[in-house]
């Protein structure tokens, strides 16, 4: 992005380098990557995997704009996944697109020393200069941990600048360190046994790639398992050929490829440790983490604190976020008011009233809901206690093949899939989110009441509170019961292979930083407008044109007969065949069609259909109609097994547009999401179907 | 399975220390396991299990891991 006119220091003007920032999950990456670019940020995809890209600008310290790209957290840069290639394949310069980066940023927790370390080996081992921010010092400090510096410098052989992230020390030193001129490549990095490093360089000599980055690359290869190894898309037979004659070398020869270069980088960790960690006096602050575990993780405690957080979440979600969305409602139907009386009555008020306000207003009134939502989320992953919940919650998990971590984003798509399918980010295994993300709307969002809520009242006109709850529930319950059922029947078909392992760090208890936990919710919740928004808008403004297209001929029709006569009344007659299984006639076919963009339309598009004027708050008039409605034979159209039937559908239905986007998004594929509607529409209808067909087969009406 | 003689890492106590020896695992486990630290020789005590006895919490190099019982089985170790 090179600016029309290079100003000084200007933020357009071209960057002069391209850092990349990695690092362990935790080590306080993303407090750096923020701090450093501000809100001078960018997300997109890599093409093809769903890891996300985030970019950002920053300054060098003499005002050079400079490129940081943050790269996915994690452990090494062992590849097991198309999504893990991600890392490797930007530092070895061969993803289409992203320049190779002129120096790395490697974030190392230095109160979790030893284990972070491990990255920094292997990024040594590339041949890209190497900056290690030392963050969290002021944890280790307290943990009684002395890093003696200079010995550290002096055996990585690399700048290794102190940090605080959170509280902006060591931020000078780091722009100084990536704007340094010349940056030197690493000198030094682990040493394999001899036999290794001789098959090593062999292997090296024969890589098309540059020279300095070959013996990188050859040890990458060779520690490649079989599978990986299969799958690899870089190099062709030959070098794949040639990698594991050299692997089945090594293993004649005694070396076990996949664990010697592993072993031979923690024997040089502990060498560093040896001369630049010390433990000193001071009381272990990581003591006080692990009593607090004694009391969250116990078989009792832990339970009763379990639930309180995820009821309190909940509660909070339900009441404060209550508020702004009834002021939105109402700012909604204010502006929707105002258009309508300033301009006169034509199909452009039509489009922007009944169109683009209150297709917008819809999904814009979920907002306080889902920002409620991240601010816990952000909590919980921020003080460390998601790690937790996922331990707790593994062993119940693991019976349908996911892991605990899967529990968290399940259990938030209660309020509103959205969060829930964002939330998934922390699940590194590939297929274990994208079950996830299946099946997460299944669980009964907020959104869902709206249709409950009249459904009940039509199905029991007068019937106790209590059985309407239970009902209410079992709905609940059905959701959940199906989102783990289908979970395992995908795990075991759809996208099958060996199961992985559970690897789950427990970082220490922290408090959270609430101005992180901000930007994060100002990231996702702006992510969320613009790449739903889009498509929402798009999309009210087609299902109102279907609705309103083509025109009845009469003038004076009424609105439940223009209705009839667009294209959308004529879908509803079209689909006719298709749901009178369900028992369900074409007026309630043109409801499911209009909420097709979001199942809570289904009330407003019956209102029309059945002519009633209704609100939200009042659901009397349309109950009252809908009861009233008879077939042409004479029979009521809304029988009890078509109510229950149709709140199944609807528990079951993906019905929501905002969640397709979003899965979109997650996914970077429209693959996904399309799956997604067909399964939940065919699971919908075979619900609705065994309701109904059972129902009357079991002697109901 | 000889979790009962008590050599694999799911058939020690909380509170019991010990070395790893060896895996009895699928390569691509093993190499996840190593490169989270657990090599052959490093130190680690069993800190706590889940409410519902699985999956593991242990301490090793200066940090808490957790894993399944059904990997932690195919860990062999030696008390210390
Ligand atoms: N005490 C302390 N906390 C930090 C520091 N850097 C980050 N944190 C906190 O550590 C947690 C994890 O940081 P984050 O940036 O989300 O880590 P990431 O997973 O690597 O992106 C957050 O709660 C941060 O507020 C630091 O230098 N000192």
């Amino acid at each position: 992005m090179a600016g029309p006119a290079p100003a000084p220091d200007a933020p357009t003007r071209e960057v002069t380098r391209h850092v990349a920032i990695a690092g362990n999950p935790n080590c306080g990456k993303s407090t750096i990557f923020n701090a450093l670019t501000g809100l001078r940020q960018k997300v997109g995809n890599y093409p093809g995997v769903t890891v996300e890209k985030k970019t950002g600008r920053f300054f060098g310290s003499h005002g050079e704009p400079m490129e940081l790209l943050d790269l996915p957290g994690s452990y090494s840069l062992q590849v097991r996944s198309p999504d893990e290639a991600v890392a490797r394949d930007v530092l070895l310069g061969r993803l289409p697109g992203v320049p190779r980066p002129d120096v790395i940023i490697c974030v190392v927790d230095a109160s979790n020393l030893e284990r972070n370390l491990y990255l920094v080996a292997q990024m040594l081992e590339l041949h890209i200069p190497v900056v290690v921010a030392l963050n969290m010092v002021d944890v280790a400090e307290k943990n009684g941990v002395v890093i003696d510096l200079m010995a550290l410098r002096e055996k990585l052989c690399v700048p290794v600048i102190p940090m605080v992230g959170t509280a902006g020390v060591g931020f000078i030193e780091l722009r100084q360190a990536v704007s340094r001129s010349p940056l030197p490549a690493p000198t030094i990095c682990a040493q394999m046994p001899i036999v290794l490093e001789r098959e090593t360089m062999a292997l090296a000599k024969q890589l098309p790639v540059a020279p300095e980055v070959a013996r990188g690359e050859a040890l990458l290869l060779l520690t490649l398992h079989d599978e990986a190894l299969d799958a690899l898309a870089h190099h062709d037979r030959t070098i794949i050929d040639l990698t594991r004659s050299t692997q089945q070398r090594l293993t004649a020869s005694g070396i076990d490829p996949l664990s010697a270069p592993v072993d031979a980088r923690y024997a040089w960790i502990g060498q560093v440790c040896a001369a630049a960690l010390h433990k000193g006096a001071g009381h272990d602050s990581a003591s006080l983490s692990d009593q607090l575990d004694g009391w969250l993780t116990h078989r009792v405690w832990g339970w009763i604190a379990f639930l309180g957080i995820m009821a309190l979440m909940f509660f909070c979600i339900f009441t404060v976020a209550q508020y702004p969305m009834d002021w939105i409602d109402g700012a909604t139907a204010v502006l929707a008011d105002f258009v309508k009386a300033k301009m006169p009555d034509t199909d452009l008020r039509g489009l922007l009233t009944d169109g683009v306000i209150a297709g917008v207003g819809g999904v814009v009134v979920f907002l306080p809901q889902i920002l409620v939502l991240f601010f816990f989320l952000g909590i919980l992953e921020d003080t460390g206690y998601m790690a937790r919940a996922a331990f707790i919650m593994d062993r119940l998990m693991s019976k349908v093949g996911l892991h605990g971590k899967s529990f968290i984003p399940m259990l938030s798509s209660l309020a509103c899939a959205i969060p829930g399918i964002m939330a998934t980010r922390t699940i590194e295994n590939r297929k274990d989110r994208l079950v996830t993300i299946l099946v997460a709307p299944l669980m009964s969002c907020s959104a869902r009441w709206q249709v409950y809520a009249v459904m009940i009242a039509v199905l029991l006109p007068s019937g106790s509170a209590w059985l309407k709850a239970g009902i209410i529930l079992g709905m609940y319950l059905l959701g959940l019961v199906t989102a783990l059922l289908m979970a395992w029947l995908f795990k075991k078909k759809l996208l099958k292979g060996e199961t992985p392992m559970l690897l789950l760090e427990m970082p220490p208890y922290r408090v959270p930083s609430f101005k992180s936990i901000a930007l994060r919710m100002w990231e996702r919740a702006g992510l969320f407008l613009r790449r739903a928004g889009t498509v929402i808008l798009a999309l009210s403004i087609l299902l109102w044109a279907l609705a309103t297209y083509p025109k009845p001929a009469n003038a004076d029709a009424t609105p439940a007969e223009a209705l009839a006569h667009s294209a959308a009344g004529r879908m509803g007659h079209a689909i006719e065949p298709l749901i009178a299984p369900l028992g369900y006639d074409w007026k309630i076919g043109i409801g499911l069609i209009g909420s097709f963009a979001a199942r809570e339309v289904f009330v407003s598009t019956m209102s029309i259909v059945y002519n009633v004027e209704s609100n939200d708050q009042d659901t009397a008039p349309l109950r009252d109609t809908m009861l009233g409605e008879k077939r042409a034979d004479g029979r009521p159209v809304f029988t009890p097994l078509v109510c229950l039937g149709l709140m199944v559908f609807y528990v079951l239905a993906m019905q929501c547009i905002s969640t397709v986007a979003i899965v979109r998004r997650e996914t970077n594929s429209w693959f996904w999401p399309l799956f997604q509607i067909a399964y939940m529409t065919g699971l919908a209808w075979i619900g609705a179907f065994i309701v109904y067909q059972g129902g009357r087969l079991l002697g109901f009406q | 399975m000889t979790a009962e003689t008590g050599d694999v890492l799911s058939g020690l106590k909380i509170g019991e220390k010990a070395r790893v020896a060896g895996f009895d695992l699928p390569p691509e486990h093993r190499q996840r396991l190593l490169e989270m630290g657990l090599t052959v020789g490093a130190e680690f005590e069993v800190v706590r299990f889940a409410p519902m006895g699985d999956p593991i919490d242990i301490k090793v190099r200066g940090y808490h891991l957790s894993l399944r019982k059904k990997e932690a089985s195919g860990v062999r170790v030696t008390r210390l």
